[in-house]
């Protein structure tokens, strides 16, 4: 159940793959696999977090500083040792929630626009998170260990990071989710077209508040992930962009921004492509000070090109029905 | 008429299998108030879109000071001094009226700068509103300005491009009894300034009063042309209706039980001042008819809970209820088929099956988790009985003709167990024989004991198909009328708002 836009970006990824192994055969080593296995590990749940928000026609642009704040909420709970790192991750991850249900209320209930509502938290929560730490660093102190909850988070078996694993697992429950559940048709009819939905009887609020607690929540194990495994966060710059990632990855895999579009395997896949691009700059001796502008280049070609394509199929279609 | 400088001869217009104007001839002489009356579909858009150039006729010739032409376009009409003052005002609300009336011939200042010269723009302006006799200055925001005034601001616009006509589109359909005195007073003004109006309205008092002349649309055709002491509402209600209806009519196959849907002085936000008393029984179909903005979709949404109920009781089966979201009401079998199926009934992206099952979705899912195998089958079931003409259930919606579309969303309700179905214009944009076919199932249903409220503005449908028909007027219900009672004059004359003949 592979579709065609899917099919495309995963031709794109093996061919870009490809090359850059021709070019520099380090790409293939196990080390460099692992980790850019992890990156999209850690930056694939946040990105599959979004879309749920982007299918439902709205749009998160606070996950960066989310993640910083809750980032040093974590560092500090785990490193005052005053609660276990099991309800370290409960508390992290109820304050996700929180969040999230905050922004659908203003979304859904109050009709703010997104962009305005996730606009404000991105602002907001970056300085409380700058506030909280008075801007210094947070990270553990000399000399302390938490084996159990290092292992979870940044271990690795036979060179498979946990952070992979782990979203893989994700993946796969809100794949489920998404495509398969009563919740996840009635996100696709929101988005698509809400009043429609709401003539069908479908509690269309609810159903928008859940995106955005969906995926403040997945924001939050993401930002546990990523904690343990910087292990260190200066406030002001950890996480910094991180929600235009997400916002790419889900473009590349085909959500659209007026929302009902979109599939969890495209987000995957968006999410490697950029990765795998993000690994191209650094192996191909490429200026790092280009990454951005790489990663920009290579969405508006792939945008461009997927417009063009379905405007043809739309041509190819016409002189049938008419 | 001697000095008609608007002449149109034989004017016809075509769609795919309608005619919409059929060989209509009238003129306009200067300072002239020309009436111009007819049912809902009469025609009286498509001629008014003609003389705007937005459409080009079929057949027949246009005059304009002596210069024939086979159609106008926009700005030939508007630099012939054709103005127009629609129903929904094209005003920017974030602008001032000055900036409104002058939009896009701002005057400018500051040479390359292009700046707009705000005092000669408020300068400019002034005259005109004076000359209409506005309260309200030149530098107002338009956001703070009544519906009302904003209608002025467009008469002042079409005054300030020296328009010679201004045709005003159901000017008074929103307006309060004493706002609309003021109006009728303004086309009194520009009567005797040379300008001449033409007045579409379904409020025949104000054509009694304001006309000097009045043409009759029905069906196309112009029916009838009224000399000033010719012009009294019987006989403009006599010209408007006298079609021969098709009897379609299928009687029901049991008297009508008890009531089902009850409406006890039910207030709605559209009109909060009038009250709404209807019961529809089990197995009728009433029909509620009435013009165009009387009121009855937005009866409908309150019904269903999209809007806030504001005063008064609804009952199902004699208890009160509450129905204040469509899932409310959709659980106690109350259904809604709503007037724009594009925007409200149907996601055109969605295949046929999913929209057929988005209302019912929690029956064909186990767990949270949807059972496409059960969903395919009533999307089966559904395409059987209501024929609806699709080789695969994955086909999108958006892909069908409007009649099988409006299957699609019958198909969703009849997928559960409908009590009370509401209709908002069933058949309208559907071929002839769909339209037959949703007819024939309504009754259907009817035989099988569900309530049937039925909105429509198609005469020949009201008459056709209710067993009863409830006539709706500016927010409440000015009359019902039995099966015996139905008649086109009968139904016509409560819709305008007078007591039946």
């Amino acid at each position: 159940m592979i579709n065609r836009k899917d099919l495309w970006l995963l031709i794109l990824i093996i061919v870009v793959g490809t090359v850059v192994a021709i070019i520099n055969p380090r790409f293939l080593s196990p080390i460099n696999l692992s980790n850019t296995a992890n990156l999209i590990g850690l930056f694939g749940i946040f990105a599959v977090a979004q879309a749920f928000v982007i299918i439902s026609g709205g749009i998160e642009l606070s996950v960066g500083s989310v993640i910083a704040l809750l980032g040093v909420i974590f560092i500090d709970l785990v490193a005052a040792e005053t609660v276990s790192p099991a309800l370290a991750c409960i508390i992290v991850i109820a304050i996700g929630c929180l969040i999230g249900l905050l922004h659908g209320v203003l979304v859904a209930k109050l009709g703010l626009q997104p962009f305005v509502v996730t606009l404000c938290g991105l602002l907001i929560y970056r300085g409380i998170a700058r506030y909280y730490t008075e801007d210094a660093t947070a990270g553990f102190p000399f000399g302390a260990s938490f084996p159990t909850l290092e292992w979870l988070t940044a271990g690795r078996v036979y060179g498979i990071p946990h952070s992979l694993i782990a979203f893989i697992i994700i993946t796969i429950i809100m794949g489920i989710v998404l495509h398969k559940s009563v919740f996840g048709r009635y996100l696709f009819a929101v988005g698509k077209n809400e009043e429609a939905a709401r003539y069908s009887g479908i509690n269309t609020s609810r159903v928008i508040i859940a995106a955005y607690v969906i995926c403040a929540g997945l924001t939050a194990i993401a930002a546990i992930f990523i904690a343990m495994y910087t292990r260190s966060i200066s406030p002001s710059s950890h996480g910094n962009f991180y929600e235009l990632y997400a916002i790419a990855a889900a473009v590349l895999g085909g959500c659209s921004l007026r929302g009902g579009e979109g599939s969890i395997l495209g987000v995957v896949l968006g999410t490697v492509l950029l990765q795998v691009l993000q690994n191209l700059v650094n192996l191909l001796g490429i200026p790092s000070s280009l990454n951005f502008a790489v990663m920009g280049s290579v969405i508006l070609i792939g945008v461009l090109a997927d417009q063009q394509i379905s405007r043809r199929a739309a041509l190819k279609r016409t002189p049938q029905t008419s | 008429m001697a000095d008609a400088f608007l002449k149109v001869t034989g004017i016809s217009k075509d769609y795919p299998g309608i005619r919409a104007l059929d060989d209509i001839s009238f003129s306009v002489g200067a300072g002239e108030v020309v009436g111009l009356v007819g049912e809902n579909g009469a025609g009286k858009s498509t001629l008014m879109k003609i003389l705007g150039g937005v459409i080009a006729p079929s057949a027949g010739s246009i005059e304009l000071d002596g210069i024939a032409t086979d159609r106008l376009t926009v700005g030939g009409s508007m630099r012939g001094g054709i103005a127009f003052v629609h129903q929904e005002l094209n005003l920017f609300e974030n602008l001032t009226v000055a900036a409104n009336i002058f939009i896009g011939r701002e005057p400018l200042k500051g040479g390359l700068l292009r700046l707009i010269d705000e005092p000669e723009l408020n300068r400019r302006a002034a005259p005109y509103l004076k000359q209409l006799g506005a309260d309200f200055e030149p530098g107002t925001p338009v956001s703070t300005l009544s519906l009302a005034q904003m209608q002025l601001v467009e008469i002042a616009k079409a005054l300030s491009l020296k328009a010679r006509l201004v045709i005003m589109d159901e000017p008074t359909s929103s307006l309060t009894a004493s706002e609309t005195e003021r109006l009728l007073i303004i086309i009194e003004r520009l009567k005797t300034d040379g300008v001449a109006v033409i007045l579409i309205s379904h409020r025949l008092a104000e054509i009694e009063r304001s006309a000097d002349r009045v043409v009759v649309l029905r069906d196309g055709k112009r029916v009838a042309e009224l000399a000033r002491q010719d012009i009294h509402a019987e006989t403009m209600i006599r010209h408007m209706i006298g079609r021969d209806l098709k009897t379609l009519y299928r009687p029901p196959k049991n008297p009508p039980g008890k009531p089902v849907l009850e409406l006890i002085d039910v207030k709605t936000g559209y009109r909060p001042e009038q009250t709404v008393n209807l019961a529809v029984r089990q197995g009728e179909i009433l029909g509620l008819a009435g013009l165009v903005g009387s009121g009855r979709t937005e009866l409908a949404r309150t019904i269903f809970g999209l809007d806030r109920l504001r005063g008064g009781e609804i009952r199902m089966d004699g208890a009160a209820t509450i129905l204040s979201a469509p899932g409310i009401a959709i659980s106690q079998g109350l259904f809604l088929v709503p007037e724009d199926r594009k925007r409200s009934g149907l996601i055109l992206d969605f295949p046929i099956r999913d929209n057929i099952t988005l209302p019912s979705l929690d029956t064909h899912a186990r767990r949270g988790l949807i059972d496409v195998g059960s969903e395919e089958a009533e999307a089966l079931r559904q395409r059987e009985r209501l024929d609806i003409r699709a080789k695969r259930t994955t086909t999108a919606a958006g892909a069908l003709s409007g009649g099988n579309q409006q299957k699609v969303v019958l198909a969703k309700w009849l997928s559960m167990a409908p009590r009370v179905l509401i209709f908002d214009e069933p058949t309208r944009g559907v071929d002839v024989g769909a339209k037959s076919e949703i007819y024939r199932l309504m009754r259907e249903l009817s035989d099988h004991g569900v309530a049937i409220l039925m909105i429509s503005s198609d005469m020949e449908e009201v008459i056709g198909v209710s067993d009863r028909v409830a006539v709706m007027h500016e927010g409440r219900i000015s009359g019902f009328l039995e099966r015996n009672e139905l008649s086109e004059k009968a139904i016509l004359s409560l819709a305008v708002g007078r007591i039946a003949a």
